[in-house]
């Protein structure tokens, strides 16, 4: 398998703050990457320097075998982001934003497609609804639609379980699983670690804008092992 | 660059001191008009002061293409130095302005164009400086900065083209003066503009060396702050 | 290319859209504009002969009022749950969202001033006889200028503490040859006077309307760094 995400010495300085020192990472197709990390530890710049929102201060990115640079445009087609703001709008129902973002996106027979997403999210009977009087778990399930409208092939997830209550969670849960058997490369910023392992094939640690632990799923062990490791790579702080 | 410093000082405030002599001892009263000649003699700051204004705006300018260009923290110092050091240049010509104005024709303010450009250069740079204030991060600050410099300088020649045309009734006073100027008029005007010349350069050094020493304590709280 | 110009029209479907279902902007714009009017007839005497003189001021004071709340609502609309950033990662020139914008605000900025205009010169009193072809190439002209500078300053105030106080403060020296202009030849056109006689106005502010769209175009980029 090649590489879909690869990342070289990725750093980003904002003013005077060093946020990330240097990040290597490489992450095949189709895997399901979950990062932890404290607060502050700069999980969040990665996602938005990944996900092609941001620019690194050096470093190289290659995503999906092509070298970041002033292809970076293009190259977004290939990337959906789910985070804990939906990035929808209040005034227009869940259709009218649906269909904004595949006007964007150059959807191919969107009509179809946007009841393809909705019906897989659960919203179908939400079509005409507009999104102001939507509940929390509501709008993150559109903005699940919102992000894989287009087919990305990478999908980043940042704490998309953030405000919802337990339905919610669960319709996530089978949305991520259902995105897993689809083959999509998924990469998830969360702080809920049962969660967060069950899903992942493969786990990062980021402390301090460095990369504190990179393995496979299946070397960190049980829930108890892994937040022993974790306790040990961040300094007993969560 | 401490020695370099004082060095300026001293040269400053030496031609300052020449500056003064002429303007007041050596610079003969102008023979062609007739009531309270003498007030006349405030041209030679107010002149010097305008053009130190223009030129730190367009150092502003520079600075700013070049921040942008290569994201080095060194070149929005400048900027933001000399945009501070122009608004109070541009300040001494708008206040300057109507002192003149009173005495040589009985009205505090004229809407001649380069009194209004210079009006409205103020207001372009004072906002420059809230944009500064009111950015919460520094890079974001100094991005915006650079921004909003290259907008407003680009937008000071078809301010003056406009407010000239808009005045064409009004008579244009710069003529009149500069007609009169006699050569040891022109000495003094140069000796003037030389010494604000100087006076900005050791203004942007002092307010460089505030900038710097803001720069490493930011530094030191954010090493002291990834101690915890 | 097309693409580029697919996704502007996109944003100003979107911007439309959503203004249209609850019209809350078009309708704060169009009261402030007649509050305008209502203010400086009280200002000054509606009757009075000299009123013919200021009119084309109090209009263009009342469009540029007006059209400073719209422009400062179009950037801190996209805060809300942060679609900013939603169409900063849509893959398309970053320009396109500029662009998207200035036409949403033109389109919207215009529709006001097409309502407010003939109440203001109701209001007044007054009757227009000048070419009324040539009065809207100088609305649109001089509302092109002021939206196209206006919205690329509304993005850097959106994202700064102070926004709403800070548009004002960095647009209006801006704009200044835009607001002599438009004055100077509504004034003409009020009075009777041929459009040739104040051509260099209508120069000025098509020079304006270019370098405004060029600049913000070239440096659009910068202020959507995240």
């Amino acid at each position: 398998m090649i590489a879909i995400i690869e990342a070289k010495q990725l750093t980003k300085r904002v003013g005077a703050k060093q946020i990330l020192h240097g990040i290597d990472l490489s992450l095949e197709s189709g895997r399901f990457l979950t990062i932890f990390g404290p607060n502050g530890a700069g999980k969040t710049t990665l996602i938005k320097i990944l996900s092609l929102l941001t620019a690194p201060s050096s470093g190289s990115l290659v995503i999906a075998g092509q070298e970041v640079g002033d292809n970076a445009a293009d190259l977004r087609k290939q990337i959906g982001v789910i985070s804990h703001h939906s990035y929808l709008y209040g005034n227009l129902t869940a259709r009218e934003n649906l269909l904004f973002y595949g006007r964007m996106y150059e959807v191919p027979n969107l009509e179809q497609r946007i009841e393809e997403v909705l019906t897989e999210v659960g919203l179908e009977m939400f079509f005409n609804d507009p999104v102001r009087i939507f509940s929390r778990g509501m709008l993150q399930r559109l903005s699940i639609a919102r992000a894989i409208l287009h087919n990305p092939r990478i999908l980043f997830l940042d704490e998309p379980y953030t405000g919802l209550d337990l339905q919610a969670i669960e319709i996530l849960n089978s949305v991520l699983a259902g995105l897993k058997d689809q083959q999509r490369t998924v990469v998830m910023i969360t702080h809920t670690f049962d969660v967060g392992l069950a899903l992942s094939d493969e786990v990062l640690i980021i402390n301090k804008g460095r990369v504190a632990f990179h393995g496979a799923r299946s070397e960190v062990g049980s829930l108890a092992e892994f937040q022993d490791l974790y306790r040990e790579k961040v300094g007993g702080k969560q | 660059m401490q020695k370099f410093r004082t060095v300026l000082g001293a040269a400053t405030f030496l031609l300052i001191c020449a500056a003064i002599y002429m303007v007041f001892i050596y610079a003969p009263v102008p023979s062609n008009v007739t009531d309270m000649p003498e007030v006349q003699k405030i041209l030679y700051f107010h002149v010097s002061a305008a053009w130190i204004g223009f030129l730190a705006f367009f150092v502003v300018f520079v600075c700013s293409i070049v921040y942008l260009k290569n994201r080095s923290r060194k070149w929005d110092m400048v900027a933001a130095s000399s945009a501070e050091v122009g608004v109070v240049y541009t300040s001494i010509v708008l206040l300057t302005g109507p002192v003149w104005g009173k005495a040589a024709w009985n009205v505090w303010w004229t809407w001649d164009p380069r009194l209004t450009t210079t009006l409205v250069l103020w207001f372009i740079y004072v906002a420059y400086l809230i944009i500064r204030n009111s950015a919460e991060e520094d890079e974001k600050r100094a991005r915006f900065a650079a921004v909003f410099g290259i907008i407003g300088f680009i937008d000071v020649p078809i301010v003056f083209m406009a407010i000239r045309w808009w005045r064409t009734i009004h008579p244009i006073i710069f003529e009149s003066n500069s007609v009169g100027l006699t050569p040891k008029m022109l000495t003094t005007l140069f000796v003037s503009l030389g010494a604000f010349t100087l006076l900005y350069l050791y203004y942007m050094l002092l307010r460089l060396d505030i900038s710097k020493a803001k720069l490493q304590l930011a530094e030191l709280k954010e090493r002291l702050r990834s101690h915890y | 290319m097309r693409h580029f110009w697919s996704s502007v029209c996109a944003i100003v479907w979107k911007d439309l859209k959503a203004e249209f279902r609850t019209k809350e902007m078009l309708s704060a714009m169009l009261i402030f504009a007649f509050l305008v009017i209502v203010i400086f007839s009280f200002a000054f005497d509606p009757g009075a002969q000299s009123i013919k003189q200021i009119l084309p001021g109090i209009i263009w004071v009342g469009f540029f009022f007006s059209g400073i709340l719209g422009l400062n609502r179009s950037f801190l609309s996209e805060q809300i749950n942060d679609c900013i950033s939603g169409l900063m990662l849509a893959p398309v020139d970053r320009a396109a969202i500029y662009f998207g914008k200035v036409f949403a605000n033109l389109i919207q900025t215009t529709l006001v001033e097409a309502v407010a205009l003939p109440v203001f010169i109701v209001l007044f009193d007054f009757s227009y006889a000048g070419s009324w072809l040539w009065l809207i190439v100088v609305i649109l002209a001089s509302t092109f200028g002021f939206v196209a500078v206006g919205t690329f300053l509304a993005a850097l105030a959106s994202n700064t503490r102070s926004s709403e106080v800070l548009l004002p403060i960095i647009l209006f020296p801006v704009i200044v040859p835009v607001v002599i202009g438009a004055v100077e030849l509504t004034k003409a056109l009020f009075a009777g006077a041929s459009i040739s006689s104040v051509m260099i106005w209508l120069q000025v502010i098509l020079v304006y309307d270019i370098v405004f769209t060029v600049v913000p175009f070239l440096l659009f980029d910068y202020l959507l760094e995240a």
